[in-house]
């Protein structure tokens, strides 16, 4: 109990660069590692998930499985049906179907993740534009999206292909014109919920900057919605892509899509059927695992959701 | 529409804030008519060539007259003034390979059917949609259950010019019950109404079975069972009417799917609809026919959308009518 | 839980009301025999019924049936009279004198003059012709002052055209033109009703088109069906045997296929349909009898810009041209019963006495594979090269270009070792790209204007518009006007051979395959063809009555 008083000399000036604005003791894990266990549970969402590696995979490495590839003709060897040599039968040039079924699988599925990185990358930005700053800026960038919501996509689509050649580029290119729209409205939402919650304003209060709090702490925390939007984009994309084939507007052949492999096949129906068989499986199963893995993926992120 | 709440219930401000938000939208509409018809305009410019081209070399001076017949010599503003000038007037223009053929005729002739066809399917789709789901819902995790879901799952993962292909070979040739392309009696529509409704009703089907499932759990069913309502006056007055919800928001998507689904039907279906001038209109590079039949499906969109946004107003009235988000 | 009983019978009800009434629809297989109707697919809407007006092969098809010209020709190839009942030629080739029949009637029993003649081919030529100028217009320049008129430079008292009373008709030509006759059996030189001065939209509806040829069109409903019946007034109404013809509008292989299958469809196929290719091998199996194909005179060919190194060497044109397989682009590919071109005439085309391809053999070169190599390796020393750079064949967006691009670069790249890339280009930048010899290797068609080998000898002479190769040879030139300048049918033939084997042998163009004409028709239907141009003619069809 002597003397107790505090002394200028008991403080010392720290040196403010040396320490982080503010400091995350423990690695915040919990709701993430949650949301994993829920979805782990969920063993349709998690067989989803798998087949679509598996998807995945062998579209990167069947090119390497058989001695064939996806476009070199073989004239002597027209729409053979499956067998040792060709396991899954030959096109009408000789090509290996094999091949060219998971080529198409791996250009659809591109088409449909580019289409979602597009609209990811456009509509976190705008979208968190539109809701961190609100006010006129918001106002003038929602009715910028109104008016392109209001126009409608595919028709766009369509327009733009018919002038623009049809490729896998122009193709995501026509898609994320109007796509990100929906990513972008998402986004202000989270965002606009997210940016007066007391750890927001504490974060701003201790100085960090605007960008940081975009990345740091309202992106993070959108990111929920902001997944399960993407796994429903890549199904629509890939659909999409297999309607403007219907119409010739499909990635042009030697490429092909899964859209495109179905749509030539569709014509030798009944005399070719394996033609058709395949690549029909392949794009069904797609379809399905995302719509599943997308389903589960909601349902785990947003436990009020939970059934 | 089973919770439908009369107008007069509601007062006098929320009946005004509708008509301000209505024309609010309408203005939009206008607007975003305005921007397609202009990105319309100058992307089928910027196509090259010209559409008089053809294998057989046309004399240069024919070649010029035709361009000038059209006003095609004329500077890019001039043209684009004169084509907003005309539709201002209602005036679409005239196909460019089908002499005489006004895209407003095009548009009066195809209509009719394209009209009956989407009208048809959207029905169907609800109907069966809501059917599905609720005996989805009602067994659920039964067998009932699985076999809707599976339904849903095929609707949702089969491109739909497969379901209308494989449709018209099974029942058409094979089976020979059906036509297999034409409107010429009423057992025509079968068959491109299904493929029209295939996506649609799954959707609708798992929408309605996953909102029944929440309404069917939450506490005020659980409440009126509680006081001994019965079951099918829960199911009606109760669940049905907070589940279909979700439901009247998919209008809006239901049709531009329809829309969407309509070009290939058509085609296969071989049906003088819309969607097949479209189609046509796309392989024949028919521009006027194109621009005339973006901007008129826009229109048909954008009236879906508004009705929809109108519509779940009414029905749930927890929504106020203000600006914001559009849509669905 | 009695409820859920109530909807799933409901449902159940509904599935039910969907299969019973699917199975009182039943149809049996029906046929036109008993109707006496053909009815036929037109894959696209006519997009106009004016003579002067159309260009392409659906709206022929119509215009064909219900309007005819003063000469028609047979299914021989052989020029008959049509409305003309007779004609003479001057002496010197160049005058044409017609007598119009006096029982020829339009279809609303107005007598065709020799008046309504002249007017349509003005009309016809008249630049400022509403809706647009005809495109056509230069398959009449072989007349006196056509040309002139036509582009605007001369006026239209000049055209040597001229009705001397109600039945004659007097034409004065440039040159003597021997297939002059079997030019005016083609839709430019169709007359129409002096009326439609007072309605140019008279051909967009069947109510208001006067027609004068063997069938009337009853019922034209857009975007859906045509329906034709046999005209009364037609001075030959009783070799019209179909009571009606009706064409349906489907735009789909497979759809059409599946009609005719089920008996909705008396003809289907090319060139008004279309039937998927890939089933043309089964279907010659399931329907021997019905399955035909009919050789087209169209040459499908590539062209080489001649003007751009290393193309400019004729050793690696050659070995370009020698290193395809044509019999395996034509049996594998595309499948449709096409020849193996190595000439610029197809078969179809008129020679002397026979069809000229059987008088003149089109054995100018044969493929051989080392001897594409060593041409190539003896091109590409001469110009200084090591290797073939890389090109690229371009041809318009279509499923059958791409494939047999597809097909011959694969074996430029198999058999050469030559690198090349294939690229499709939208219609109207291809033909830009294509006149502006902004191309290296690009892919043509051509189809016969009238039935003369010079309709295709003719279109590489120096100032050709649809040239297109820089090839330019003054020889050439000069065979050609000798061709123009001849009437005798021997020497012309004599002359175009050469001219062929000397554009052939300079390797500006790469032939592939004639065309053919794929298509399926009932077997109890006779009467019904396609002709040399690949037109399908059934204004003279019948049904066989069944044996009993």
């Amino acid at each position: 109990m002597s003397d107790q008083t505090l002394k200028k000399q008991d403080f010392a000036k720290l040196d403010r660069t040396e320490q982080p604005k503010e400091l995350v003791v423990r690695e915040s894990i919990s709701a993430w590692k949650d949301a994993w266990l829920r979805l782990k549970e969920n063993k349709l969402a998690m067989i989803s998930l798998y087949v679509l590696i598996v998807i995945a995979l062998f579209a990167i490495f069947a090119q390497f499985m058989t001695p064939y590839d996806y476009k070199t003709n073989d004239l002597s060897s027209t729409n053979l049906p499956p067998g040792p040599d060709h396991w899954f039968g030959t096109d009408a040039l000789g090509r290996d179907m094999f091949e060219r079924t998971w080529m198409g699988a791996g250009i659809s599925l591109q088409v449909g993740l580019y289409a979602a990185l597009v609209d990811l990358v456009l509509g976190v930005i705008i979208g968190g534009i539109m809701g961190y700053y609100g006010g006129k800026v918001d106002e003038i960038l929602n009715r910028f999206c109104e008016i392109m919501y209001s126009i409608p996509s595919m028709l766009v689509v369509i327009l733009l292909i018919v002038v623009l050649e049809p490729s896998m580029f122009t193709i995501v290119l026509a898609l994320s014109i109007t796509g990100w729209i929906n990513m972008a409205w998402i986004v202000r939402g989270q965002v606009m919920q997210l940016k007066n919650q007391e750890y927001v304003l504490a974060a701003r209060t201790i100085g960090a900057s605007t960008s940081r709090i975009m990345f740091k702490h309202l992106i993070p925390n959108a990111l929920g919605p902001i997944i399960v939007t993407i796994t429903m984009t890549v199904p629509s994309a890939i659909f999409a892509e297999a309607f403007l084939s219907f119409l010739g507007l499909g990635v042009q052949s030697p490429a092909a899509s899964l859209g495109t492999l179905i749509n030539d096949a569709l014509k030798a129906m009944t005399v070719y059927p394996w033609r058709m068989l395949f690549p029909a499986i392949l794009i069904s199963l797609t379809m399905l695992c995302f719509n599943i893995f997308g389903d589960g993926l909601r349902d785990a992120l947003d436990p009020k959701m939970k059934k | 529409m089973v919770a439908y709440i009369p107008f007069f219930q509601h007062d006098m401000e929320v009946y005004k804030q509708l008509v301000r938000y209505v024309i609010k939208k309408i203005l939009f509409m206008l607007l975003s008519l305005f921007v397609l018809a202009s990105a319309t305009f100058f992307l089928m410019k910027a196509i090259p060539g010209n559409p008089f081209q053809s294998e057989k070399n046309i004399p240069p001076a024919i070649q010029q007259m035709l361009m000038e017949r059209y006003g095609f010599d004329q500077p890019l503003w001039k043209q684009y003034i004169t084509y907003i000038g005309n539709l201002l007037q209602f005036d679409l223009g005239t196909s460019m390979k089908q002499q005489y053929v006004t895209v407003e005729s095009v548009i009066k002739n195809g209509f009719a059917y394209s009209m009956q066809l989407g009208v048809l399917a959207i029905l169907v789709s609800i109907v069966v949609g809501v059917l599905l789901g609720l005996v989805a819902a009602l067994n659920h995790r039964k067998f009932l259950d699985g076999f809707t879901i599976f339904i849903a799952v095929l609707g949702v993962s089969i491109p739909n010019f497969v379901v209308a292909s494989a449709l018209q070979y099974i029942f058409g040739v094979q089976l020979r019950w059906f036509n297999v392309t034409g409107l010429y009696g009423p057992l025509d529509y079968v068959l491109p109404v299904i493929a029209l409704s295939f996506l649609p009703t799954a959707f609708i089907a798992r929408l309605t079975r996953s909102s029944m499932l929440e309404v069917l759990s939450a506490d005020y069913i659980k409440t009126a069972r509680s006081k001994g309502l019965s079951g099918r006056v829960i199911l009606v007055k109760h669940a049905l009417r907070n589940a279909i919800l979700p439901v009247v928001t998919y209008v809006g998507p239901m049709t531009a799917n329809i829309i969407t689904g309509s070009v290939i039907v058509e085609q296969i279906f071989g049906i003088g609809g819309l969607g097949k001038d479209f189609v046509s209109s796309i392989t024949n590079r028919d521009y006027t026919l194109i621009m005339g039949l973006t901007l008129f499906y826009a229109v048909i969109l954008m009236i879906a959308r508004l009705i929809t946004d109108v519509a779940y107003g009414f029905v749930d009235p927890r929504i106020k009518l203000t600006g914001g988000k559009g849509g669905s | 839980m009695k409820k859920n009983k109530l909807v799933f019978m409901l449902s159940l009800v509904l599935v039910l009301a969907l299969v019973v009434t699917g199975c009182a629809s039943g149809s049996k297989n029906e046929s036109g025999a008993n109707n006496n109707e053909f009815r036929i697919n037109l894959a696209s809407e006519p997009p106009t019924l004016d003579p002067a007006q159309a260009t392409d092969q659906v709206s022929f098809t119509v215009i064909n049936a219900i309007y005819e010209g003063l000469t028609i020709i047979d299914e021989n190839g052989n020029v008959q009279p049509g409305i003309a009942e007779k004609w003479d030629v001057s002496e010197d080739g160049k005058t044409y004198t017609f007598t119009i029949r006096s029982d020829a009637k339009w279809n609303n029993g107005d007598p065709i003059t020799a008046h309504d003649f002249e007017f349509s081919w003005k009309r016809a030529l008249d630049p400022k012709l509403v809706p647009k100028p005809s495109q056509y217009a230069y398959q009449m320049y072989y007349i006196e002052g056509a040309e002139a008129y036509n582009t605007g430079s001369g006026s239209v008292d000049d055209v040597k055209i001229k009705a001397t009373d109600d039945h004659t008709l007097v034409v004065t030509l440039n040159a003597p033109t021997v297939y002059f006759e079997s030019l005016l059996s083609t839709a430019i030189y169709f007359p129409v009703h002096q009326s439609v001065t007072e309605n140019e939209a008279f051909a967009a509806a069947a109510d208001t088109m006067i027609t004068n040829g063997p069938f009337t069109m009853t019922e034209w409903k857009r975007n859906t069906s045509i329906v034709l019946e046999p005209s009364e007034s037609y001075y030959a109404r009783n070799d019209i045997k179909f009571a009606k013809v009706s064409f349906t509008m489907v735009n789909d292989s497979n759809s059409e296929l599946n009609m005719y299958e089920t008996g909705k469809l008396d003809y289907a196929g090319y060139p008004t349909g279309a039937l998927p290719t890939d089933q043309f091998a089964s279907l010659k199996e399931k329907y021997p009898n019905e399955f035909q194909i009919k050789g087209t005179a169209s040459l499908y060919y590539y062209l080489i810009n001649t003007t751009e190194a290393p193309f400019t060497n004729e050793k690696i044109r050659q070995a370009l041209s020698l290193s395809i397989d044509r019999a395996a682009i034509t049996e594998k590919v595309t499948l449709g019963g096409q020849i193996p071109a190595y000439g610029l005439v197809p078969p179809g085309i008129k020679g002397v006495e026979d069809e000229y391809r059987n008088e003149v053999d089109d054995n100018y070169f044969q493929e051989d594979l080392e001897l594409a190599k060593q041409l190539l390796a003896e091109g590409l020393a001469e110009e200084g090269l090591t290797e073939l750079p890389a090109f690229s064949l371009t041809f318009n967006t279509n499923e059958l270009h791409q494939k047999v691009a597809e097909a011959v670069v694969d074996m430029w790249s198999n058999n050469l070792g030559v690198n090349a890339q294939i690229g499709n280009e939208e219609w109207g930048v291809f033909l830009d790209n294509r006149t502006a010899m902004n191309y290296q290797v690009a892919r043509a068609g051509w189809g016969a204007d009238y039935n003369d080998p010079i309709s295709f000898i003719g279109l590489f002479t120096s100032k050709s518009g649809n040239n297109n190769t820089g090839y330019a040879n003054v020889e050439y030139d000069a065979l050609v006007s000798q061709v123009d300048q001849s009437t005798d049918a021997a020497e012309r033939v004599r002359l175009m051979a050469e001219a062929e084997k000397m554009i052939i042998d300079s390797h500006s163009i790469i032939p592939i395959y004639y065309y053919s004409t794929v298509y399926l028709m009932k077997p109890d239907v006779k009467g019904v063809y396609v002709d040399y141009k690949g037109d399908v003619i059934f204004t003279r069809g019948y049904y066989e009555a069944e044996a009993e």
